[in-house]
C-alpha cells in the first residue's frame, strides 16, 4: 500500500469560498514542490470543480457543502471534489465540453461550458463519478524540473 | 480575494481596469459592470487585465457574453495587457480566435 497523507476540507457550497480552497491548494502544492505553472493549473482546475458543485447546489436550491480531499503522494497530488447534492446528467455535461471551434457562431457560444474542459486540459488524469452526488477526482504528477509552460499538459497516465 | 473594477468613460470609449481575481464570486460583479458598457451603440470597450492574477472559466463566460452583446449593439470589445497565465486560458479554449486580445505589451504572438 502506497503511503500518502490525506487532507480533507469542507466548505459551504457558496461562490465566496472558492478562493479559500484555492489558497489551500496553493499551499499544499507548494509543499509538494510543484512549479509555479503547475500550481496555477491546479488552482484553476480545483476552482472549476468547486464552481460546478456550487452551481449544482444553487440550482437545486440547497445550501449544502462541498467536500474536498487532497491525497498527497511522493510524486503526485490527487484532489477529490465531492458535491453531495442531486446528481446531474453526465452525458449532457460531457456533450458540452470542448474548445471553441472556428465553425461555431459567436451567438451560439456557450457561456458556461469551459469548466470541465479546462479541468481536463490542466490536469493529468480526471475521473468523474456520478453515483451519489458528483465526485470529480483529479490527479497531477510532480514532474522533473524544466518542463516548460508550453509543454502539452494533457496526458492520461504516467 | 476581491475584484476591483475601475471604469473611465469617454466619448465613444470606455476603459475598464481590473484589479484582483475573477472567479465564481467576482465574475457576476464584473458582468454587471461590463455588459452595460457594451450596450452603448458603437462604444469601444477596452478591458485592462494587467492586474488580474487569477481567472477561470467564469471570467471566460463574462467575456463571451460581453462579446455577444457587442455584436448586437455594434460596439467593440478589446482585452489588453493580459498576464501570461490568463492569456493561456484564452488560448487553450480557442477563444483568442474570436475575442480581440492585444498582447503587444506582454510580447505575445498577436
Amino acid at each position: 500500500m502506497e503511503n500518502f497523507d490525506f487532507i480533507e476540507m469542507k466548505v459551504p457550497a457558496k461562490a465566496e469560498y472558492v478562493s479559500v480552497v484555492r489558497l489551500s491548494i496553493s499551499g499544499i502544492a507548494t509543499r509538494l514542490g510543484f512549479s509555479y505553472e503547475a500550481i496555477e493549473d491546479l488552482k484553476v482546475a480545483i476552482s472549476e470543480a468547486i464552481t460546478n458543485a456550487v452551481d449544482h447546489a444553487y440550482y437545486d436550491g440547497d445550501d449544502g457543502e462541498v467536500t474536498i480531499g487532497f491525497g498527497v503522494y511522493d510524486e503526485r497530488l490527487e484532489v477529490m471534489v465531492a458535491d453531495h447534492g442531486g446528481s446531474f446528467d453526465l452525458n449532457e455535461v460531457k456533450g458540452g465540453i470542448g474548445p471553441y471551434e472556428g465553425s461555431e457562431s459567436v451567438e451560439n457560444l456557450r457561456e458556461g461550458g469551459f469548466g470541465l474542459f479546462l479541468i481536463d486540459a490542466l490536469m493529468d488524469k480526471v475521473e468523474i463519478k456520478n453515483d451519489y452526488g458528483v465526485i470529480v477526482l483529479m490527479t497531477k504528477y510532480l514532474r522533473e524540473a524544466g518542463v516548460g509552460l508550453d509543454d502539452d499538459q494533457i496526458s492520461t497516465t504516467q | 480575494m476581491d475584484l476591483k473594477i475601475d471604469i473611465t468613460e469617454g466619448i465613444g470609449k470606455s476603459t475598464v481596469k481590473l484589479f484582483g481575481e475573477i472567479d465564481a464570486y467576482t465574475a457576476p460583479q464584473l458582468k454587471e459592470k461590463l455588459l452595460p458598457l457594451t450596450k452603448i451603440e458603437r462604444n469601444q470597450v477596452e478591458v485592462n487585465l494587467e492586474n488580474v492574477h487569477y481567472m477561470d472559466s467564469t471570467g471566460l463566460g463574462v467575456f463571451i457574453s460581453a462579446l455577444k452583446s457587442t455584436k448586437e449593439n455594434n460596439s467593440e470589445l478589446r482585452l489588453v495587457d493580459l498576464q501570461d497565465r490568463v492569456l493561456r486560458l484564452f488560448r487553450i479554449t480557442g477563444l483568442d480566435e474570436i475575442i480581440t486580445i492585444d498582447t503587444a505589451i506582454r510580447g505575445g504572438n498577436n
